[in-house]
């Protein structure tokens, strides 16, 4: 009988301090989140310097009740996967000094994971993936199409050119004076409106997988200033449903076109606007006649932050042999290829 | 008893290893290189030239701060990390404290330790020994050297200034105090490391979980917050 392999995780690049155990890459025997959303909405996002201070005095707290819930010891694991990037610097240092000095102190080896190869492994967590997959990556820091020809190989085939989608929805939350985080203010508001303002859609040059939404930001800001100069008042809810429109119709057109050239098997999201209803339900209508193709979407605790994700991507770079030693630094611009 | 010294608070990296009566193991550098590249491989190396193991280790010492942010954040982690998982004590010091226990031991008179923090600006503090005890005779703070020159006139005693940022401050505390300033050999700025262990030795250990730097300052963003909140609140 094959012995059980367990992973654990550090992710650490924004404002979660989080440490999940993972059994044999799929399934999860930990997840622990503390979240610092509360000490971050005064401030209207995330403060790197105390975001960093947060995660200091969670760190070890949070690791102590992982093992606790996977009824574990440290010297059970097989390794641990840690995100070295991209992310804050300063609130990723601290999960890779963490991790670093687990790994000395009990010898355990060390595996560095990219923060979006782990989004895109939340999925792993629901449903074993199958090649060549495309996925589709939305977040505050990242908007990208991911190709997949195997197990922890990743070819970026589009990513934006400007802001993420995660931004845009951020500032255009801020435009309709919503609270901190916006997006999900928007995505609630957009199931109430319509999309009758017909703003820009992005496609860029012909057979471009790559993504612009700051056009989009500025026609939003413009739209609210002209309007207000004219005395008329927009509906929020009409803003929020012409805004999310835009945005959902270029990611799902672009994932369409793309899994056609790909011919791929397997379409997944990932990332935290993954939790976006509104982008969930295109996609699913997108996808329903298209019975060759496997969509799959994580559940929302997968889709924001977690280490589970870490955990899960860094079981497939474990059995690569992927390893970093004590000297591992985080690195707030790694490149997702730079493993394959 | 085996105790394990981590200092990255500042530009001096510095890892110790002390035992029973003797140091066995003492590594510094003063550079302006990444300590989180640093740090964990200087701590396996010492402790592998000195054949031990984080088994047997008995205690970790960590320089708490005042410093930079990032750099005694990555060895508050470290030491955490290292501490809670070896089921071992951890105590934590004042990184300008280090730097008068090393240099003040023989010195008649008051020692004050400067790490610069910019604009005119000092981490500093003013310890004695007395007896052989390192004591503390004003505590730790962020000061400008002008202001911190000026307070020191009022006490009657020598004082040794030391650290490597002293000569960014050393004219202004010269003119202040003239001959009451002595100022240290280049020999006795960088904290020493094995100092940092002899400080913690007989300290009992802290709550680990809930440890934290020693800042003395508020992240920016929150000192704004608190003085725009407090403006509105005066009207
Ligand atoms: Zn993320």
């Amino acid at each position: 009988m094959k012995k059980d392999q367990w992973i654990m995780g550090i992710e650490t690049s924004c404002d979660e301090t989080a440490v999940a155990i993972i059994k044999n890459g799929r399934e999860i025997a930990a997840n622990v989140v503390a979240s610092q959303i509360e000490s971050h909405k005064r401030f209207g996002g995330v403060v790197p310097e105390i975001a960093s201070r947060h995660h200091v005095e969670q760190m070890t707290i949070v690791i102590e009740e992982a093992l606790k819930e996977a009824n574990l010891s440290l010297p059970e694991l097989d390794a641990i996967a840690v995100t070295e990037g991209p992310g804050l610097v300063g609130a990723l240092l601290i999960g890779v000094n963490a991790a670093k000095a687990l790994a000395f102190a009990h010898n355990i080896p060390l595996v560095p994971v990219h923060h979006i190869a782990g989004h895109i492994y939340a999925n792993r967590l629901v449903k074993e993936l199958t090649f060549p997959l495309l996925s589709l990556v939305v977040s505050g820091g990242h908007t990208e199409l991911v190709y997949m020809k195997e197990q922890g190989h990743f070819e970026v085939i589009g990513e934006t050119r400007d802001d993420a989608a995660g931004e845009a929805y951020d500032k255009v939350a801020r435009t309709l004076k919503l609270p901190y985080p916006g997006g999900p203010h928007i995505d609630r508001l957009a199931q109430e409106g319509s999309d009758t303002l017909k703003l820009p859609r992005a496609w860029l040059e012909e057979g471009s997988y790559d993504f612009s939404f700051s056009g989009l930001k500025s026609a939003v800001i413009n739209t609210v200033h002209n309007a207000e100069q004219r005395g008329e008042i927009i509906a929020p809810e009409d803003l929020a449903a012409s805004f999310q429109e835009s945005v959902i119709e270029v990611l799902v057109k672009k994932t369409v076109i793309a899994t056609e050239e790909y011919k791929v098997k397997q379409v997944l999201l990932a990332g935290g606007v993954a939790a976006n209803k509104g982008l969930r339900k295109a996609l699913e209508q997108a996808f329903s006649t298209k019975s060759d193709i496997d969509l799959v979407i994580p559940p929302l605790n997968l889709c924001t932050d977690n280490a589970a994700m870490i955990a899960a991507a860094g079981s497939i770079m474990y059995d690569k042999g992927i390893r970093a030693d004590l000297s591992l630094n985080a690195n707030p611009g790694l490149d997702i290829e730079l493993y394959n | 008893m085996t105790i394990l010294a981590i200092d990255t608070s500042n530009y001096p990296l510095g890892v110790a290893l002390i035992e029973d009566n003797q140091v066995i193991g003492e590594y510094i550098t003063n550079l302006k290189k990444n300590h989180s590249v640093r740090i964990m491989p200087a701590i396996q190396t010492l402790m592998k030239d000195c054949e031990r193991t984080p088994a047997q280790l008995t205690k970790i010492v960590v320089a708490k701060g005042p410093g930079s942010y990032t750099g005694v954040r990555i060895g508050v982690t470290i030491s955490k990390t290292l501490a809670w998982s070896l089921k071992i004590p951890l105590v934590g010091v004042s990184s300008i404290e280090i730097i008068a226990a090393g240099a003040g031991r023989h010195f008649d008179g008051y020692i004050s330790p400067l790490i610069d923090a910019r604009r005119g600006q000092v981490y500093t503090g003013l310890y004695e020994y007395q007896s052989g005890e390192l004591t503390t005779v004003k505590e730790d703070r962020l000061v400008l050297s002008a202001d911190w020159a000026a307070a020191l006139k009022e006490v009657n005693k020598p004082i040794l200034f030391v650290g490597n940022d002293l000569p960014l401050h050393q004219a202004v505390i010269e003119e202040t105090l003239s001959s009451q300033a002595v100022f240290a050999a280049i020999t006795e700025h960088n904290p020493r490391p094995s100092e940092l262990a002899l400080l913690g030795k007989d300290k009992q250990g802290e709550d680990i979980h809930s440890f934290v730097p020693n800042y003395i300052r508020l992240a920016e963003a929150e000192a704004k917050w608190l003085e725009a909140n407090g403006k509105i609140l005066k009207g």
